[in-house]
């Protein structure tokens, strides 16, 4: 059924619409540069206009000299946040992939408890789970004579880990229901176990699906290894915080936070603009 | 010699049909199978004996059971009543999947809609049950495969991906695939009906070549011309019941009951 | 309601669960607040973002480029940036630049709490909105321009009416993000329900019990939330249309 995307003006009460269709204007690859571009300029001029005003005072440094400066320590804290959110991802996927495989067990404990660990998991606030893993998980871990330490920055990671964890493993059931019954009933006339079509025909299967809404997931827990810094965790935003008071003066907060929003835009929009791209492409086929 | 068997006819109606084969070890055997969806009931009360090597091609107006009935014999849809034996299975006493799977492993059936793997190739399609359930050598099991493919005349599209392929194509591979598993029993679930007319006789020849090898087939079919042509028994069903049963010739040529004859003329 | 406490003062004395929440009137009180200021961030920011939501998606089909792309920056800005970042921004970067009356700042940090989390969430509500609007089958639109309806007709009559049945789902997902993003206001000492209870167990030592008290208060929270959205998915269900 061909849906009003096309013509958005027709919608609207105004007579506001353009000529241009929506779907085309947004997807086509010149305009996303274009958006990129823009965005990046729009940053980048709140920036400047937090320099311009500090050339006129003309201290020891310019601002721009300060943000130059504290680059390396920063890019060494983001760089941190990077291995926060791809270790808490790997682990949310694993764990997550089997709660999702449980969230279709033909048992229905096993069924009853995934469920409730998912509903659990996916309602909680995030910054609660990580007070939660922090307060409670031991720093230490002892085992058949081994001490396992488990420093704040690895029970953070866990404690990201846990929605991740909730939130794909639903991915996972409403990719696998989403696979015909069909796949089902030819896999099992020809005796294969559940394990085996579970692993082999259904999951490949849903690999393609699954991708577009995990990078999603993935660009939101960069965003929230944020968190990590409320509960004392060292990444970039404490850095951040350890800068504007070693620097004391008020005309960096403006440009150091911009300058911070933009690595993580950097970072972040290309994923989403991927996201996008790769669910247009599996939705044609 | 002629018998009567009587107990083999059950339901509402009884009555009699005489046929003129009877072997003393029948490889299929389903007695009184009943089977409803809720409140809709589709087998009422459904017996049947086939023995080994036989073709039989089960007939009837669409909703009669047909297809049903099939699904019961290898397991896919449980039955609320009755008894199926294939061989030296009792289809009625397995509770779950699990304790079918030596059940399918003598019984291959083949779908309308063909339902092969899409993310494989055509070979590793054939391949795959062999190698994963009967744990054959995969280098055994590529040179069967491949002798299957040469059979159903398809070698040249041994890498293709099923969304490659025509109708007609992909249902040729699903026959080799089940045929891969070597099972002695084949069904076949009205495997022509989401054809057009000229693939659909490249299927046919297909089955009609294994029937000839004296490979033991069901086949739900509309076909009334080829399952004339190839089956040693015709049995015509009806709202869950079987109606009448015989040769291909007492039912084409002369059907005793009133349905039959009704049903004959439309499609014929 | 004596006997309710003294329950959970046994509770403590006997097993050494302490929920002072229950029994002390003045944990009690706190705890009581920050859940208030939980629903009245929650309520803010919902209003503030349904509004902005809708004059963005106006403005998104501005027949001005600039406007288009502008507002489009706008809302993939706060759509891929850290809300943390975000609120700091305003509170810390922004906020000290605003005028004082009286040396107290117009907005304190409940005010920019408010601000940064009703942008964020603007942001995501223009893409819902956009894309239930979207997702109206234009075979409507065209029955109702044939039938001799004006633009702003079409729009109050068919499209708006369907568009909001189908992002009833959409839309349940974004309040309950939003219900859980009102904890960021921690970092900036909105004295929210996180932020109160933190105050509780630094001095009653009772982390592990508060953990319990605050996850269930949440998850009864979007409970009620979820319930509300259903319940109005189902009396505005139209036989037909949708799953």
């Amino acid at each position: 059924m061909k849906t009003a995307g096309d013509k958005m003006d027709v919608m609207l009460p105004l007579s506001i619409g353009t000529k241009q269709a929506w779907s085309k204007d947004r997807y086509s690859a010149g305009s996303q540069v274009t958006f990129k571009v823009g965005i990046c300029l729009l940053a980048l001029l709140v920036t400047s206009i937090a320099f311009a005003q500090v050339q006129a005072r003309d201290l020891n440094e310019s601002v721009l000299d300060i943000l130059i400066k504290w680059t390396p320590l920063m890019a060494k804290g983001f760089s941190f946040n990077l291995l926060i959110s791809a270790l808490a991802m790997l682990i949310g996927t694993v764990a997550g992939l089997f709660l999702g495989f449980a969230r279709i067990s033909l048992m229905a404990p096993v069924r009853g408890t995934s469920w409730i660990m998912v509903q659990f998991f996916r309602n909680s606030p995030w910054l609660v789970l990580l007070f939660l893993v922090m307060f409670l998980m031991p720093f230490e871990f002892h085992f058949a004579g081994y001490t396992i330490p488990f420093p704040d920055w690895i029970k953070a990671t866990l404690g990201l880990a846990l929605p991740i964890m909730a939130n794909f493993a639903e991915i996972v059931r409403g990719a696998v229901q989403s696979i015909s019954t069909t796949q089902w009933e030819a896999a099992r006339s020809l005796a294969f176990t559940r394990r085996q079509i579970l692993w082999q025909i259904i999951l490949p299967q849903c690999v393609k699906r699954m991708l577009p809404p995990w990078m999603n997931w993935y660009a939101i827990l960069t965003m929230a290894t944020t968190l990590a810094s409320i509960v004392g965790v060292s990444e970039v935003m404490t850095v951040v915080g350890r800068i504007i008071a070693a620097e004391g003066r008020t005309e960096l907060l403006i440009p150091i936070y911009s300058y911070i929003l933009l690595w993580f835009f950097i970072y972040c929009y290309p994923i989403a603009l991927i996201t996008k791209r790769l669910e247009l492409r599996f939705a044609e086929r | 010699m002629i018998f009567f068997e009587p107990f083999l006819l059950t339901g509402k109606r009884s009555e009699y049909v005489m046929t003129t084969t009877h072997s003393l070890n029948p490889l299929i055997q389903i007695n009184d199978v009943h089977k409803a969806f809720g409140s809709v009931g589709v087998l009422h009360g459904v017996s049947m004996m086939i023995n080994a090597g036989e073709a039989v091609c089960i007939i009837g107006p669409s909703g009669s059971g047909k297809s049903t009935l099939l699904r019961c014999i290898n397991g896919l849809t449980p039955i609320d009543k009755g008894e199926i034996f294939v061989g030296p299975h009792a289809v009625h006493l397995m509770p779950s999947d699990k304790e079918m799977i030596p059940l399918r492993k003598d019984v291959s059936i083949v779908f309308q809609q063909y339902n092969l793997f899409p993310h494989k190739t055509t070979l590793e399609n054939i391949m795959m049950a062999p190698v994963h359930v009967l744990g054959q050598s995969k280098d055994e099991v590529e040179m069967r495969a491949r002798e299957l493919l040469k059979k159903v005349r398809l070698t040249d599209k041994e890498k293709s991906y099923p969304g490659e392929l025509s109708g007609g194509q992909q249902q040729r591979v699903a026959i080799a695939r089940a045929l891969a598993m070597q099972p002695q029993v084949m069904l076949f679930d009205e495997v022509t009906a989401a054809l057009d007319p000229e693939t659909r006789k490249e299927v046919l020849l297909t089955i009609r070549q294994l029937v000839e090898e004296g490979l033991t087939s069901i086949l739900v079919t509309h076909e009334m011309a080829f399952a004339r042509e190839i089956s040693d028994k015709v049995y015509f069903t009806e709202h869950g019941l079987i109606v009448e049963y015989g040769s291909p010739q007492q039912i084409f040529d002369d059907p005793q009951k009133k349905r039959t004859r009704e049903f004959l003329e439309q499609v014929l | 309601m004596h006997y309710f406490e003294n329950w959970f003062k046994w509770l403590y004395q006997t097993h050494g669960i302490k929920l002072s929440i229950f029994y002390d009137s003045y944990d009690r009180t706190r705890f009581f607040k920050g859940l208030v200021t939980t629903l009245e961030l929650s309520a803010y920011c919902l209003v503030l973002s349904l509004i902005l939501g809708a004059l963005i998606v106006l403005l998104l089909g501005s027949r001005s480029i600039i406007v288009k792309r502008c507002t489009n920056g706008f809302v993939q800005f706060f759509r891929n940036t850290p809300p943390l970042v975000q609120l700091y921004f305003f509170y810390f970067a922004i906020g000290p630049l605003l005028p004082k009356i009286d040396g107290t700042p117009i907005l304190g940090s409940m005010g920019w709490a408010v601000v940064s989390l009703s942008l964020l969430e603007a942001a995501f509500v223009a893409e819902i909105f956009r894309a239930g609007i979207e997702a109206v089958p234009k075979a409507m639109t065209e029955a109702a321009k044939s039938l001799g309806y004006t633009r702003l007709q079409i729009f109050r009559l068919i499209v708006l009416p369907l568009a909001v049945r189908i992002t009833i789902p959409a839309m349940t997902n974004n309040v309950v993000n939003l219900v859980k993003a009102t904890t960021l206001a921690y970092a900036i000492a909105v004295p929210e329900l996180l932020y109160m209870s933190s105050q509780i167990w630094s001095e009653q030592t009772n982390v592990t019990e508060m953990m319990i008290a605050i996850l269930i208060t949440y998850l009864i929270i979007i409970s009620f939330v979820t319930l509300a959205m259903h319940l109005l998915e189902k009396r505005l269900r139209v036989p037909g249309f949708g799953q």
